[in-house]
């Protein structure tokens, strides 16, 4: 990037609308206002935060569907001027002190699904904005021409600016980004941050928002992803290139703790747990989260060829020791100050062998689990180096990875099963395993051409379209697309947990792990064999992980490293909620907040509960949001094809044995599938039904009246909304 | 480099090290702002503080923790966020957090303690560099890269 390029990009700046204001001084976590802007009518306005809008929503998240349950209505769309894009961290976000405390949470209405998607993703983007004044930006309208918006803490000043000359892909712009908007030092560099997507995100409904931090030692931008849902194909429809924040000056206290002592003392422990039991554990400083597919493997959850299987032996050529090779590891990665676990890893120098940076040196942030599994086992692809080149290209491009795999490997199974031929695919051989045509059908998808297009619907879309134009039988396509909502899954075989089953269907936002991950306590170690047992972990545990998208916290600190005695200090299901390190939170929460109120682990619950019950109802609000929505493809339920039945022919003839009383000698392995397939059914809806009553809800999955008073969440709206929906 | 190196078997556990480092530094006699702490131990004493191996410097992400023309491993409070790290990561417990304050803090070498060790249990000696730490490394290749 030379110097005339960036001037040519300044001299074309036009400045559309300018907003001034004082700073704000951050107390107690919280800026008290948030940041209103829109970008077809050029407004910019200052919004309040309020004593009851913090007890009621947290921050976060809860901020985020507050803020945009006011902007639309029952009819927005995710194309409507009126949909938004809100990110929003949390009070305890930009804590330096204490691992994994830079989150934010990006939501908006969502092109896959037509309900709230919530994302939470690191890098400082968030911390900068609340450190610049403001809990939260909303971004709304529909710009006539490309823009940036700029928000520059040091100044008091947003901008709306229209950048004609500067990339839109996620690998350029951030660069451009600090040269166009920050100084030449790299603390300068680090004070400045920006959310981009790319061209992908303009042609597919799967796009996803970049968030940039610096990285001192290897002196460019890095990356992390809000990925799912959609979001970047909404900030595309708006034509905003970025969103960008400025602050300098962060400091230990920028975050205005009420106690100190009592966050730096909760961060010190934890850093110190975290340099003795890592190494020991899952090294996550070695090989941030690529470790989980060797897990995942040897446990038969690895999703592979399209969820058809669980274990591979080509996997061996994608695990994390594979990927070592790639990584430079021994200093920070990372994606906030402070977070010592630094699961971010980087590739540095990287030669892309194909798409229009092929032979140039990029590098690339990641691969993590869920890109390893879903565009390498899923798609049967065992070769590092083509899933660190989609890597590359899906963040350049503004695409989300996982749905980008699961939707190819849908895609792929489509193709051998005849659903799909080349000529369908417009030349494109989808067998599973090819690398080229995976990187091929992702280059369409940045270029807006060929299937790419198709497949960058989503496979509910796909489902369809299969269906109407080829003739495809609807109900193997709906047993086979991995999706649920209209969102595809995240990466793990469910068929043998049924309370990961339920983890995924009933996530508020569609089947992401971030609200339940359940399969070890509940099909590895058998922790919650009753219905009551279930319903339990699948209310405790998406409350518990809520409250982290609620604050501004990264989930990982939490049990992805654990105290030493953990196992030996509790019993196996208390274990599981990683004791000590819940009571940290609760000196975090009370040390930056000071809430005299909150003083032990069920205080953080109620706080999620008010905000899951709310996306629940918000859910209803745009039509959805009942049990008719929780309904998941039999494929993560059970054996779909013959041939995924006899690869597991003895665990599921045992089963129909010894849980269904169902004798399998001398059946056909149809008439056994039938069987199986009864049982588990049957099996998903009484799992419904036990969640459904613990969590206050009707056995229509609405939660009632009484859970919205008891939670203090009765608002007049929300109540007329209820009442319709449970009459009707 | 220069580092405090401590005999036990002549440490007397009088702790006038902890209160002289503390004097020096913050000016008052508190020894949990002193860089360096005497321990009991098996009937004697122990001491904790900096070797300057440097560990540390690889685990700062603003890079406010180098390593100055002597050897000595400083931390620039300009830069440093307060994050800890630099805390729990130290091999030898030996960088310090105190709540009244929002950077650590680590023995810089300063010789006062030396000064003022009753039993002379303490000196400061010239040890062999520490080898480079993967951040030096990196700036030694960018200002051979700049140079070149």
């Amino acid at each position: 990037m030379n110097k005339k390029s960036i001037e040519k990009m300044k001299a074309a700046h036009k400045v559309l609308a300018e907003y001034r204001y004082e700073p704000a001084k951050v107390e107690r976590g919280y800026a008290g206002r948030t940041l209103y802007v829109n970008v077809g009518d050029n407004a910019i306005a200052a919004r309040p935060v309020d004593e009851r809008m913090k007890r009621t929503f947290t921050g976060g998240r809860g901020f985020d569907l507050w803020l945009l349950w006011q902007a639309v209505n029952e009819g927005t769309k995710w194309d409507s001027p009126e949909n938004e894009v809100v990110i929003s961290t949390g009070p305890l976000g930009g804590t330096t002190t204490y691992p994994g405390a830079g989150k934010s949470i990006a939501v908006a209405i969502s092109p896959l699904t037509g309900i709230v998607i919530d994302s939470n993703v690191g890098g400082y983007f968030g911390p900068l904005l609340k450190f610049a004044g403001w809990d939260a930006i909303e971004v709304q309208g529909i710009a006539d021409e490309e823009v940036i918006v700029y928000v520059d803490g040091d100044e008091g000043l947003v901008r709306i600016i229209a950048t004609p000359e500067e990339a839109i892909d996620s690998y350029r712009l951030p660069e451009q980004i600090l040269a166009l908007f920050a100084g030449d030092s790299p603390e300068e560099k680090c004070a400045v941050s920006s959310v981009t997507s790319g061209p992908g995100a303009q042609y597919v409904l799967m796009g996803c928002l970049n968030f940039s931090f610096y990285d001192v030692r290897r002196g460019f931008p890095r990356l992390k992803q809000a990925g799912r849902g959609g979001i970047g194909t909404v900030l595309r429809h708006k034509r905003v290139k970025a969103l960008v924040v400025k602050r300098s000056g962060v400091r230990g206290d920028s975050n205005a703790p009420a106690d100190w002592e009592r966050i730096g003392r909760a961060g010190t422990k934890m850093h110190k747990e975290i340099h003795d039991q890592d190494p020991i554990m899952f090294d996550m400083r070695g090989d941030g989260t690529s470790h989980l597919t060797k897990i995942m493997n040897d446990y038969d959850i690895l999703p592979v060829h399209n969820f058809q299987y669980g274990t591979h032996p080509g996997a061996q050529a994608i695990y994390h020791t594979e990927f070592r090779k790639y990584f430079d590891v021994g200093i920070p990665d990372g994606c906030w100050y402070g977070c010592t676990l630094a699961c971010a890893k980087c590739v540095e120098r990287f030669e892309p062998r194909t798409g229009p940076f092929a032979g140039q040196t990029v590098p690339v942030d990641g691969p993590e689990y869920e890109t390893v599994a879903g565009i390498g086992a899923n798609c049967g692809i065992w070769d590092p180096h083509a899933i660190l080149e989609a890597n590359f290209y899906c963040d350049a491009y503004g695409i989300d990875t996982i749905s980008f795999g699961t939707a190819l490997a849908f895609a792929m199974e489509c193709y051998e099963a005849g659903v799909l031929n080349e000529e369908r695919t417009g030349g494109l051989e989808l067998h599973f395993g090819n690398a080229d045509a995976m990187l091929e059908l992702l280059h369409q998808m940045g270029r807006g051409e060929g299937f790419g297009l198709v497949a960058g619907q989503g496979i509910r879309r796909m489902k369809k379209r299969f269906a109407e134009e080829y003739g495809a039988d609807p109900a193997f396509l709906q047993d086979i697309g991995m999706e649920c909502k209209g969102l595809e899954y995240s990466e793990y075989v469910t068929k043998e947990s049924l309370a990961q089953q339920g983890g995924y269907g009933m996530a508020n936002k569609g089947p992401q792990h971030d609200e339940a991950w359940l399969i070890f306590m509940d099909a590895v170690n058998n922790q919650i064999p009753t219905f009551e047992d279930k319903a339990e972990a699948l209310h405790y545990f998406p409350m518990w992980r809520t409250w982290f998208g609620l604050n501004g916290l990264c989930k990982l600190p939490w049990n992805d490293v654990e105290p030493a005695d953990n196992k030996t200090a509790y019993p196996p299901e208390e274990a599981a909620k990683v004791p000590e390190h819940v009571r940290n939170y609760v000196d975090l929460f009370v040390g930056v907040t000071g809430r005299e109120d909150v003083r032990e682990p069920a205080d953080l619950i109620r706080m999620s509960e008010k905000v899951y019950n709310f996306q629940r109802v918000f859910n209803l609000k745009m039509g959805q949001g009942t049990r008719e929505h929780d309904a998941i493809p039999y494929r993560s339920m059970g054996p779909v094809t013959v041939a995924e039945y006899e690869s597991r022919a003895d665990r599921y003839d045992r089963q129909l044995r010894e849980l269904v009383g169902y004798d399998p000698e001398g059946q056909t392995t149809e008439e056994k599938m039938a069987a199986l397939r009864a049982y588990r059914e049957e099996q998903y809806e009484k799992l419904l039904d036990a969640v459904y009553e613990r969590r206050g809800w009707t056995r229509d999955g609405i939660p009632t009246l009484e859970t919205l008073r008891t939670l203090e969440i009765d608002f007049p709206d929300v109540v007329e909304l209820v009442q319709s929906r449970m009459v009707g | 480099m220069k580092v405090l190196q401590f005999d036990p078997a002549l440490c007397v556990g009088a702790r006038e090290c902890e209160r002289v480092c503390a004097l020096t530094w913050f000016k008052e006699q508190d020894r949990e702002k002193s860089a360096i702490r005497i321990e009991e131990e098996g009937g004697g004493y122990t001491m904790i503080a900096c070797t300057q191996c440097g560990e540390c410097i690889d685990v700062c992400p603003t890079q406010a923790i180098r390593r100055d023309k002597r050897g000595i491993v400083r931390i620039d409070k300009k830069l440093c966020v307060g994050c800890l790290s630099c805390v729990g990561f130290c091999p030898y417990l030996a960088m310090f957090f105190h709540p009244d304050y929002v950077e650590p803090f680590k023995c810089v070498s300063c010789g006062k303690c030396v000064e003022v060790c009753p039993s002379g249990a303490l000196e400061i000696a010239d040890v062999p560099d520490a080898p480079l730490t993967e951040t030096e490394k990196r700036l030694q290749e960018q200002r051979a890269r700049a140079e070149a």
